[in-house]
């Protein structure tokens, strides 16, 4: 059980980073469809440079800066030029796969240099990786990995115990007052659509440089959507985005645990469950009317100043 | 004026694109012989299409000034349009053979072949199952024969008695190679078993390895494949245990990776070439086997121990000589029905009925 749940960690992390990110976006109002181009952008340009660097360190850094390249793309787009946010964000998608195969083709089956790729090897952290049961799970895991909690409690104090935080809330809430209340929503879109894309980069990045450490084409393969559904899976949480990564992760890898325990269940069934969970948690928050589950309220709206 | 002067102009126009329509007639009458290749994947994607690739090179080699090759890659095997139009557009470069080298590309070929526009064009097709009398033939191997060697390395080191197989679909292509392994296993080791994961995906490269990851947290010491990516070996090598490639030899876990049965393309390519060149091509379906080269098992590395690589080799020569297949004596499936009666060696169309996994494996 504790080795099933270290996996599930493992899986989950690509799609907590994608999913934390994609939140800090719809919390700043926007909905960005690219998550999937995004984390293809980080998963590359972080393993090119591991490749010419063979430093761990400037591979993250080059995967956060490609995420949010994609991201500021999709910025300009939308906030500035107030784009459709639903047609940008898929546009991001085909592009950034397109990016990835392009800018990956020269390198495909290359593999993350010595030095790179030992940075990543799994290390218990001192006392906490001997806790029964959460140690093993939870702090025997590689750094990447031990990032990705540091990244959910930060951007969970950041949004709920930070006066920046409590503006972003209210940029997503409703622009228009939050410029009343003399935010400058700009700078907020910004700034938070750009740190989600880096986030997302770095979800690919997890794939490419740890997970799957030679460079394939399409490393992604779909883990983008997931990760928007999960957004909304979690109400926006991103302490719930914790737990909602362990599922979805769990999910992907249950049906290949089930086949190697002798245990019969179609793949595709597994599959569904984490669509098929998020369609039901949309209409039971639906139902519920919770002020906390609800989407900010100017999700996909683009703002402009004189139509207040 | 302008009206007129726009006209001559449109008409000039017209004239020097049919003159270099007329340009472009003239080198199909070369002697050269264009071949023009179809890959789902990319030319160095370390497994299927590299393979192909290599193929292709070796083809151009072999008949160096004589044949000249093209290809398009990555083209989307599941779009019909998209295998149509890159089959068209190689002909439009002037190719005179077009090979289609994954299943879905059946189809497109098929159209054209029998469309009556293209019948001074050879198409052939790997992997699948149509052809005709005059100018389309498929082409596939007896990668089962590689397949139940690799079996018996693994039988011969396994130690937990319980090898890995990382599969992509459960159908008839993937079933065939795991039995044929399962079998070469058994024939060294009947303790020992196969656990199987179909993964339902021919490219999933973290799926591949998670899988990989499960069979090795299950008690696998060994894994074999039949999936497109190098992760079952990387699996394999961090657990350290042992893997067991597919279609190329390629070595990413250098600690772990045993051999893998793959394939010589230009074997096929460059039969059947000279026999156009010569004027004798005629259509069969082809199914190469490990006497004539076609398909083979790499060479083993220095992990495999000298004992076990004479014994495959022995089994290699009996195969070779004819004196052995894969698929002979009695078998039987894993659900106790029976697959092969004794004394039988199982045809070619018999094999590719299998439909499920044999005993031994699950």
């Amino acid at each position: 059980m504790e080795g099933f749940l270290a996996t599930c960690i493992v899986a989950a992390t690509p799609l907590l980073f994608a999913t934390v990110g994609e939140l800090l976006t719809e919390k700043a109002g926007h909905l960005n469809l690219g998550v999937e181009g995004m984390m293809l952008m980080g998963a590359v340009i972080g393993f090119l440079a591991a490749l010419k660097t063979d430093s761990a360190l400037i591979a993250l850094l080059a995967a956060c800066f490609a995420g949010a390249g994609g991201a500021l793309i999709f910025a300009i787009l939308t906030v500035t030029l107030r784009a459709n946010q639903v047609v940008t964000g898929l546009t991001l998608t085909i592009f950034g796969s397109g990016f990835a195969g392009f800018v990956g083709q020269p390198i495909l089956g290359s593999m993350v240099p010595a030095k790179t790729s030992a940075f990543f090897v799994k290390r218990a952290v001192p006392l906490l990786g001997s806790i029964p049961f959460l140690g093993p799970v939870m702090f025997r895991q590689d750094i990447f990995v031990y990032l990705s909690y540091g990244v959910v409690i930060i951007v969970a104090f950041y949004l709920y115990r930070t006066k920046p935080g409590l503006n972003l809330r209210a940029v997503g809430e409703s622009a228009p007052s939050a410029d009343a209340s003399g935010i400058n929503v700009t700078l907020y879109k910004y700034v938070h659509i750009l740190t989600g894309g880096a986030l997302c980069g770095l979800g690919g990045a997890y794939l490419s440089l740890v997970r799957v450490p030679i460079w394939q084409a399409d490393v992604v393969n779909g883990r983008g959507w997931i990760a928007v559904a999960l957004v909304i899976f979690v109400s926006w949480n991103p302490l719930k985005a914790f737990l909602g990564a362990m599922l979805f992760g769990g999910l992907s890898i249950v049906g290949l645990r089930m086949q190697a325990m002798g245990v019969s269940v179609s793949q595709y069934l597994v599959d569904m469950i984490p669509y098929v969970s998020t369609i039901v948690i949309v209409i039971l928050s639906s139902y519920k009317k919770g002020k906390e589950k609800q989407p900010p309220r100017d999700l996909g709206n683009p703002y402009f100043r004189e139509e207040r | 004026m302008k009206k007129v002067l726009a006209l001559v102009l449109a008409i000039m126009m017209v004239l020097s694109f049919s003159a270099c329509g007329s340009g472009e007639t003239d080198t199909d009458e070369d002697a050269v012989l264009k071949v023009g290749f179809i890959y789902i994947g990319v030319i160095n994607d370390g497994g299927f299409t590299q393979t192909h690739h290599e193929g292709t090179m070796k083809l151009e080699e072999h008949f160096k000034g004589k044949v000249e090759t093209a290809y398009i890659e990555g083209v989307d095997d599941g779009d019909k349009q998209a295998s149509l139009t890159a089959a068209l557009n190689l002909i439009d470069q002037g190719c005179n053979v077009i090979v289609g080298t994954s299943f879905g590309f059946m189809d497109a070929l098929d159209e054209l072949a029998n469309s009556g526009d293209y019948d001074d064009v050879y198409f052939f097709h790997f992997s699948g199952s149509k052809s005709n009398d005059t100018n389309f033939e498929n082409y596939f191997g007896a990668i089962e024969e590689p397949r139940y060697l690799s079996g018996m390395v693994a039988g011969m080191m396994t130690e937990t008695n319980l090898i890995g197989y990382v599969a992509a679909y459960p159908y008839t292509e993937v079933h065939i190679g795991i039995d044929a392994f399962t079998l070469g296993v058994q024939s060294v080791n009947p303790d020992a078993q196969v656990k199987v994961i179909f993964i339902n995906s021919w490219y999933d490269p973290e799926k591949e390895r998670a899988a990989g990851d499960e069979l090795m947290a299950a008690g696998c010491d060994i894994l074999a494949q039949h999936c497109d990516t190098t992760g079952p070996q990387l699996a394999a090598a961090e657990a350290g245990g042992y893997s067991i490639g597919y279609n190329y030899p390629n070595n990413v876990a250098p600690e772990a990776y045993l051999t893998a049965p793959i394939w010589h393309h230009d074997m096929y390519l460059i039969d059947r070439i000279q026999k156009i060149l010569d004027g004798t091509f005629v259509p069969e379906n082809y199914y190469g086997n490990m006497a004539e080269g076609y398909v083979d098992l790499a060479e083993m590395t220095d992990l495999v121990p000298a004992d076990v690589q004479a014994a495959v080799f022995a089994k290699k020569q009996e195969i070779v000589d004819g004196d052995f297949a894969p698929f002979s004596g009695y078998i039987e499936y894993n659900d106790g029905t029976v697959m092969n009666k004794e004394g039988h060696s199982m045809s070619v169309a018999e094999i590719w009925e299998i439909t499920g996994l044999v005993k031994g494996a699950k």
